[in-house]
């Protein structure tokens, strides 16, 4: 049998760690989630040789095993468990060789937990170009531990990196600066409580054992209490070590590294900044930057989203020929299938969006970006960081949400994805071209300004600008449990590594699909039994008349009879039932409850507006048939009063409703998986469609 | 004078923090007592700067870059 051994790979950010690992995994990787805690856990398999298989594991990126984030906690998390089934056998330590004293830091530390290490110098290449040299072989003499010199980027030392971690002999690394100097009488006592012999683990934790659930409560008052008693000053402990590490490691470098050219490395970063981060052409690039990616996102998507959808369709059809009538085949076809359709469907979208976030993150534009705006998105709550997802989000809010991940500090985080969503998503579009179509008279003011474009533009304004409010709402709201800060590295320009690129696509959608898929096929076949079935004294009836009239065989009649038999029953399905019944709730906003129906329907996606709207109005489905849904419904008659339904005030009340309203399950599904608990998401989905009631009532009784 | 004072194209000498926590992640991030720092350029609405420090370009708050005191 293959053994396997489990490998950690640990780093600084910006080190090129995810390249080593998607090299030494290739697409043989999943994501799972580390219990109890919002950070993905990304596990991949490699063949060392011979028939030695290693499970590698890829921890976030930290400059420290002190955490300052949710991601960086969880690095100590695992490497002080050894319960954990993510505790590592060996450690690979990814450093980057033009700045390897800062990168070294983290090394000492994990090195003094006593765990196996192989250190993968990386960008060695780039060193070499900078005028820096790095003798590998002193270095690895010095610290005790093997040394491998690596160019992840170019594909080079991976074979000798695979080579040394086969190397069972690992050697323990001698250790470094002297930690029990720092706290002697309270890290004996940690020791002879927790039973070890590492002087550095017990350190660790007695800073860090309140983020750790190994722990009874008794034991954590035991910490608590010989902390209490030698004075054991977390923060300036802390400060103390990172000096006296710094100094071992001076030592240590001297005579390793020869720097000859510390000049001419930044001149072409530099040179790029004072264009990219300059006041004027700064905003204009990145304004184009945006054009662009917003449009790409549209056009590229435009032609394989027709695809998927006609692909589906075809299947649909395809089954219904082809498969057995009957409420198993109608289930699976209309229900699952749909459903499946509707998960699909977004893949282009999101491939496409974070295509581009992977190359504006690679080759360091995107940190410019956090850097020239974090100001005006600090003034409402948010950071420099919440720029990239509130981007996003003009095309779909699931992918943004995914990307708020980025954001350290979990407060800014929070409220980037409570307010995503409130960013018109392309999934309104529909339904607002078919309202201004409605409402807003086909004009030209001063001859060249569109006023239904107009119109359409005021949405998209007024979506930002309830997005900054609510922000800056929830900003006084929400109590911040760590501090929040912007201490960044800003990495020099460098290519796209285009392997990363394709890898965050394929790891993207697949998450996607995988995790919010579930819940959006379950509400899909909840929906389909929700409109296919009603009371069935009621569906009877309706089956019995249509009978009549078919027997009659009425020419006239014959054409429409499918369309309004399956009209009838919709307005008695129980979705019909739920809309006759919120009926009394929407008619201060102006809705019937035809449009009731919608809005339940609405709730899965946005985009069944139009297509449940067609339903009703009995006209056949289809974007080219707006046209006739449009004259339905603007001759819709209310039928009490016999005036039209769709009138200005209700046109734009509706609108209102569909721009604030959370109606979106795969937004729901991703906020909670992005946020581990339900607080969240249903948090949102109350603000959300509390605002949107609020705003359409003023809107239709100002208006009406 | 604290780092927040200066100018892009100045620099100066790391001497102490005035933040405890905030000291223990800038140390971390290479701003160690000792250590020359530059002031790169501001972001252009004045906030956050950038500066060079140990081998590589780091930005931060001002409000931060003040608790950092230089000579």
């Amino acid at each position: 049998m293959a053994s396997t051994i489990k490998i950690a790979l640990v780093g600084n950010p910006n080190t090129g760690k995810s390249t080593l690992f998607n090299l030494l995994t290739g697409l043989n990787q999943k994501i799972g989630n580390f219990p109890g805690i919002t950070v993905d856990k990304k596990i991949g398999y490699s063949k060392l040789g011979g028939d030695k298989l290693a499970e590698i594991i890829d921890l976030p990126g930290t400059y420290s095993l002190y955490p300052k984030s949710r991601d960086e906690r969880v690095v100590f998390q695992v490497l002080a468990d050894k319960t954990n089934a993510s505790y590592p056998d060996l450690m690979v330590v990814v450093v980057d060789a033009t700045n390897m004293r800062r990168n070294l830091l983290l090394y000492t530390q994990v090195a003094d937990l006593g765990i196996p290490i192989v250190l993968a110098l990386n960008m060695t290449d780039m060193a070499m170009k900078e005028g820096i040299n790095v003798n590998v072989d002193k270095l690895a003499e010095r610290l005790g531990v093997q040394v491998v010199a690596i160019s992840a980027r170019s594909n080079k030392g991976i074979d000798a990196l695979k080579r040394a971690l086969l190397n069972t002999s690992i050697a323990t690394q001698v250790p470094g600066a002297d930690m029990l100097a720092l706290a002697p009488e309270a890290i004996a006592k940690s020791k002879a409580l927790l039973g070890t012999d590492e002087d550095y683990y017990a350190l660790q934790i007695l800073h860090q054992h309140a983020h750790l659930d190994l722990y009874s409560t008794e034991q954590h008052q035991a910490f608590a209490d010989i902390k209490a008693e030698h004075g054991f000053e977390s923060s300036k402990l802390q400060a103390a070590e990172t000096i006296s590490r710094y100094r071992y490691l001076g030592s240590i470098l001297s005579g390793v590294i020869v720097d000859t050219g510390a000049l001419r490395k930044f001149a072409f970063s530099d040179k790029l900044d004072r264009i990219l981060t300059n006041k004027f052409s700064g905003f204009l690039i990145f304004f184009l930057i945006l054009f662009f990616v917003f449009n790409s996102i549209f056009s590229w998507s435009a032609y394989p989203m027709e695809l998927i959808e006609n692909g589906f369709v075809w299947l649909t059809e395809q089954g219904h020929a082809h498969l057995p009538d009957g409420v198993l085949t109608n289930l699976f076809l209309d229900g699952v299938v749909a459903g499946l359709g509707g998960i699909v469907i977004f893949i282009p979208q999101i491939a496409i969006l974070f295509a581009f976030i992977s190359i504006l993150e690679d080759t360091g534009y995107m940190a410019r970006v956090t850097f020239m705006m974090d100001k005006i998105m600090r003034k409402f709550g948010l950071s420099g960081k919440s720029v990239v997802p509130m981007i996003g989000s003009l095309a779909c809010a699931v992918p943004s949400i995914m990307s708020a991940r980025n954001i350290e500090s979990w407060k800014d985080r929070i409220i980037t994805i409570m307010v995503v969503p409130l960013v018109s998503c392309s999934a309104r579009l529909p339904v607002y071209t078919l309202l201004i179509s409605l409402i807003i008279p086909e004009k030209m003011i001063f001859g060249f300004i569109n006023l239904q474009g107009l119109t359409l533009m005021g949405m998209y304004v007024i979506s930002i600008l309830a997005a900054i409010i609510v922000a800056f709402v929830m900003k006084l709201i929400i109590k911040a449990k760590e501090k929040s800060y912007f201490i960044m590295e800003l990495p020099v320009y460098r290519m796209p590594r285009w392997s990363n690129v394709l890898f965050t696509m394929y790891e993207k959608s697949k998450t996607f699909v995988l995790e919010a898929g579930k819940v959006i096929i379950a509400i899909s076949i909840i929906l389909w039994v929700l409109a296919s079935y009603g009371p069935p004294k009621r569906f009877n009836e309706i089956d019995k008349k249509y009978a009549l009239i078919e027997a009659k065989k009425d020419s006239t009649a014959i054409s429409t009879l499918e369309r309004d038999k399956a009209a009838e029953r919709l307005e008695n399905s129980y979705a019909g039932v739920i809309g006759h019944a919120i009926e009394p709730v929407i008619r201060p906003l102006g809705f019937d409850w035809k449009i009731g129906i919608a809005l339940v329907t609405s709730f899965a996606a946005r985009e069944a507006f139009v297509g449940t709207m067609a339903t009703i109005y009995s006209v056949d489905n289809g974007d080219e048939q707006v046209g006739t849904i449009r004259n339905k419904m603007a001759a819709a008659k209310n039928a009490d009063t016999g005036l039209p339904v769709f009138t200005f005030a209700t046109g734009l009340s509706l609108m209102l409703f569909y721009a604030f309203a959370m109606q979106c399950m795969s937004t729901v599904a991703v906020v909670f998986r992005e946020t581990k608990s339900w607080k969240w998401p249903v948090i949102q989905l109350l603000y959300m469609t509390g605002m949107a009631y609020v705003a359409s009532l003023i809107a239709f009784q100002l208006l009406k | 004078m604290k780092l927040s004072q200066l100018n892009p194209g100045e620099q100066g000498t790391i001497v102490a923090f005035t933040d405890l926590d905030m000291s223990v992640k800038l140390m971390e991030m290479g701003c160690l007592p000792g250590e020359i720092v530059e002031v790169e350029r501001l972001a252009p609405l004045g906030d956050p700067m950038a500066i060079r420090v140990a081998g590589y370009q780091l930005c931060l708050r001002k409000n931060e870059a003040s608790m950092i005191i230089i000579e």
